[in-house]
């Protein structure tokens, strides 16, 4: 009994440790912001292997989802006689929350995973060690790029995600089952606003993609430097961060709309 | 890949994401019909506005001609003071234009209709509307009605 207690106080202090670590490395690399901006190529890579490589899985799944929501709307608004109001539904549930969450939860286990896997394997190799001997910030050099790639990439995939999900369900109600092209497109003109619900949905990626490179960045850092550290850190972050967006997505909704 | 090649696809990616975003406020939503605080505005007094909402519709002859841009109560005279922001290429309304607040459907939202006038001056900035009725609710309408049938049920005996 008395080993649970100490467990469980031990695995507490951990986890404030964990956070403590977590808020300093925050604290770096945004003080790496600044030296970054003179080096952007840096940024331009990572935006390349972050944003690009992560667009193809965005499209798909944008299209598939903006579909479902199409058939699935359709088949609902029906039986009210109300199939003219489907250009609503299918942009205000992309537009404030399946866009940032559905995108921000696939950027974690296709950007976030790598960006860890990456970081922890050159903490294995101790890459990261030789870039200190070297004299350089290996949170300046390594770090900062990726967090602030994930920072610009993430808003555009989720605006991508929204746009092609909006297209998608064009396709199936308007082409397929015959909503009137016309009340799709102004139904949704007239009750989608652009500041109350596209930019808090953009608010809201942005907060995703800050937090999810930053679990992302940290978890790499922070891994034990073995095969089976990585492997774990790999793991944490798709969980941790795929908690924390369906965790704050319910705070930021409260609080926007 | 060199550097180049990379340089370009991100930037294909950064101009991907910026239409993405561009199609959604224009497209999807009504920036460009919002946005512009252009055109006049003319208050109106009712009795009752309940449904009615900031950015309201307000038509005449069916077409949108314009938005409600603000409600609020007015304390000495106990009625509801709404400001109808009119879009600048309706300027010929005459003055004594009267609004009615009609309900879109059975349940539909609400919205003001104008219905033209004759008179040969047009509405200014600022400018008041002197005839309105009000919304219509549903509650009110089923308590005289319930009431027209209790006065009765007392006339008989």
């Amino acid at each position: 009994m008395l080993d649970f207690i100490q467990q469980l106080g031990r695995s507490g202090f951990d986890f404030f440790q964990r956070l403590g670590r977590a808020s300093i490395l925050f604290g770096h690399i945004l003080a790496g912001v600044p030296s970054m901006i003179l080096r952007f190529p840096l940024v331009i890579q990572q935006l390349y292997s972050v944003g690009v490589l992560s667009l193809l899985i965005v499209l798909v799944s944008g299209l598939f989802v903006g579909m479902v929501l199409g058939l699935q709307g359709y088949n609902t608004l029906v039986d009210f006689g109300a199939e003219e109001s489907l250009g609503v539904m299918v942009s205000i549930s992309l537009v404030t929350e399946l866009g940032p969450v559905v995108a921000a939860l696939l950027f974690a286990g296709r950007a976030g995973s790598a960006l860890t896997a990456e970081i922890g394997l050159m903490k294995a190799t101790e890459q990261l060690s030789a870039m200190e001997m070297m004299a350089i910030d290996p949170i300046r050099r390594v770090l900062t790029p990726r967090f602030f790639a994930g920072f610009i990439s993430m808003p555009l995939l989720a605006a991508i995600f929204s746009a092609i999900g909006i297209l998608g369900g064009h396709l199936v109600g308007v082409a397929l089952l015959g909503v009137d092209e016309g009340a799709y497109w102004s139904q949704m003109q007239a009750s989608v606003d652009f500041y109350d619900d596209i930019m808090n949905g953009v608010i809201k990626s942005i907060v995703f993609g800050v937090v999810v490179t930053w679990i992302a960045v940290f978890e790499g850092y922070d891994a034990i430097p073995t095969s089976e550290g990585v492997s774990r850190a790999t793991t944490r972050t798709v969980v941790h961060s795929s908690l924390a967006i369906l965790g704050l997505d319910f705070i930021l909704t409260a609080i926007m709309f | 890949m060199n550097t180049r090649n990379t340089e370009i696809i991100v930037g294909l990616f950064i101009a991907l994401g910026l239409a993405a975003l561009f199609m959604l406020a224009m497209k999807a939503s009504n920036l460009n019909i919002y946005d512009d605080n252009t055109g006049y505005e003319i208050t109106a007094n009712f009795d009752d506005v309940s449904g009615l909402k900031i950015k309201s519709a307000v038509t005449m002859s069916g077409v949108r001609i314009g938005r409600v841009s603000d409600i609020t109560f007015d304390s000495e005279m106990f009625e509801a003071v709404v400001k109808i922001r009119i879009e600048n290429q309706y300027k010929t309304l005459p003055k004594d234009t009267s609004a009615s607040i009609y309900t879109a459907g059975l349940l539909g939202e609400k919205y003001v209709g104008l219905e033209a006038g004759g008179d040969d001056e047009n509405l200014q900035q600022g400018d008041k509307l002197k005839l309105t009725q009000s919304s219509l609710v549903l509650e009110k309408l089923i308590s005289r009605f319930v009431d027209s049938f209790v006065d009765k049920d007392k006339d008989d005996k």
